[in-house]
């Protein structure tokens, strides 16, 4: 019986495919690569690898602690390398997030309020970021997370940089 | 026009191979041992049974889909939220240049009538139309009872995100879902949830890669998580995806696993634009203006991600909206 490999990425290898044009702009499929986006991002730079009008997905270089978020929509974090923990707060105060507010917010130091619990996340691990909740990552390691998400203030996008722009992908 | 009037189904007496006709509007479906025959006022084609099966179950269990799902370079629907209709040639820029093109439009519920009963009669006891070739027994030879369990699958629609409490159930041994003979290396490591008591039903982690390992079909996006609009549909894909997309809107792929390569054609006319080779970790879009098929030479992991937002193919239609998500 023929046994299967099953490949995945990681910041430390990864392969990268590409768009071969026939006829077309190469920037019309956006094409980047999350491992590749979080190897060259800033702890928690929130970096935009997909666009869909006001909706992202965000690629996120987990390592060390974040400062603490609150958004006003359910959002979802996929760990796609590495161990990340999620801790999470229900805040006294919900004017922390205000109503109609896109993306998540930052929040200035710890926020006051309960305790609602905390997941360790490893590849392959999604995690509900419950609307109004505060939360905060962890990571001892260089971690990738894939967050599923609003654009917001924070939301970094430089597609230039992270996208192919030639007619065939580069060595 | 809109034929609203539920079609006849099919032909009462079933043909010498055992399989029943069947009609809607001004199309004639038939299929023998091998193929299966579309007639319309003014065209004929024929495609595998295999491959017309495989496309018309994407197609009902999809609930038509964003857009346009073609079942091959000729035959197709295309999705109006409400009605369907169902072409000849309409995308193939030869057909249409030589008047060779047809279209009707249907309510949705009488062409899923329609298409749900080609499919029960049609798919015999050996065949499964979700599976990869490698899983399911053959669709060809007269006909040879039926698959009513392959083909009325339950399809995963997450209200928030799987595990969630209330809402739909990760996959296990349990459960019927057995890891997928391609997959028999993912890990299925939990992760740690620690919940504060009156927090369990809003401490929720699920182990994604797990779930998806376990998944018993292919080419199948199912919603998993929801943020307002924006859906995440993984899905699990091994061989050629059964159908070509041609979008409304923009789509937007994320390679977890192992490596897909997509053929990506003008969505109207079929000319030849490019091709992605996604491996893991690399996210593209597919343009608005496109139509795409899938090639995984091992069973892979695919992030589909969709914007439900109802408003937008008549936002790209009208060109008010670029066919391309990000302009640099």
């Amino acid at each position: 019986m023929a046994s299967h490999r099953t490949r995945f990425g990681s910041l430390q290898h990864y392969e990268k495919g590409g768009v071969e044009v026939i006829k077309d702009d190469p920037r019309n499929y956006v094409f980047s690569n999350v491992f590749e986006v979080a190897s060259k991002a800033k702890p928690y730079e929130k970096v935009a690898v997909g666009k869909n009008i006001e909706y992202v997905i965000e690629a996120i270089r987990a390592e060390g602690t974040s400062g603490w978020r609150v958004a006003a929509q359910d959002e979802f974090a996929l760990v796609m390398d590495g161990e990340v923990e999620v801790r999470l707060i229900k805040p006294d105060d919900p004017s922390l997030v205000p109503a109609g507010s896109h993306g998540s917010i930052p929040l200035a130091g710890d926020p006051r309020g309960k305790k609602m619990g905390r997941v360790r996340a490893r590849r392959g691990h999604m995690t509900l970021l419950p609307a109004g909740a505060a939360y905060q990552f962890h990571a001892g390691h260089p971690s990738v997370i894939l967050l599923q998400t609003i654009a917001g203030r924070d939301t970094v996008e430089r597609w230039a940089q992270i996208c192919q722009t030639t007619p065939r992908p580069q060595a | 026009m809109t034929t609203d009037t539920l079609p006849e189904l099919g032909s009462i007496e079933p043909n010498q191979h055992g399989y029943r006709d069947f009609t809607l509007g001004k199309f004639i479906f038939s299929r023998d041992q091998y193929f299966v025959h579309i007639r319309w006022p003014n065209g004929t084609h024929m495609l595998a049974a295999d491959a017309f099966l495989r496309a018309v179950q994407r197609d009902v269990a999809w609930g038509f889909f964003y857009g346009i799902v073609n079942f091959d370079t000729v035959i197709g629907t295309v999705n109006h939220y409400g009605t369907v209709d169902l072409f000849a040639g309409r995308f193939n820029a030869q057909y249409r240049q030589a008047g060779l093109d047809y279209s009707e439009n249907f309510k949705t519920d009488a062409i899923s009538r329609l298409f749900e009963a080609i499919l029960a009669d049609w798919t015999n006891a050996t065949f499964d139309p979700f599976a990869s070739p490698e899983e399911t027994g053959s669709a060809f030879g007269p006909k040879n009872g039926s698959n009513k369990r392959a083909i009325t699958r339950h399809r995963v629609t997450a209200k928030r995100m799987i595990g969630a409490p209330g809402d739909e159930p990760v996959r296990t041994d349990d459960n019927g879902f057995p890891i997928n003979r391609h997959f028999t290396d993912v890990p299925q490591d939990a992760p740690e949830v620690h919940a504060e008591p009156g927090f369990e039903h809003e401490v929720v982690s699920v182990n994604l890669f797990a779930y998806l390992s376990r998944s018993d079909v292919t080419w199948n996006p199912s919603v998993v998580s929801v943020c307002k609009n924006s859906l995440y549909c993984p899905t699990t894909e091994e061989y050629i995806l059964p159908i070509i997309h041609g979008n409304d809107r923009v789509e937007w792929f994320v390679q977890l696993t192992d490596e897909i390569q997509w053929e990506v054609e003008d969505r109207d006319t079929g000319a030849v634009r490019a091709r992605v080779t996604m491996k893991a970790g690399d996210v593209a879009a597919m343009p608005a203006d496109i139509r795409h098929r899938g090639f995984s030479p091992k069973r892979s992991m695919l992030l589909v991600w969709e914007n439900a937002s109802p408003e937008l193919p008549a936002l790209y239609a009208s060109g008010k909206m670029p066919p391309a998500p990000v302009q640099f």
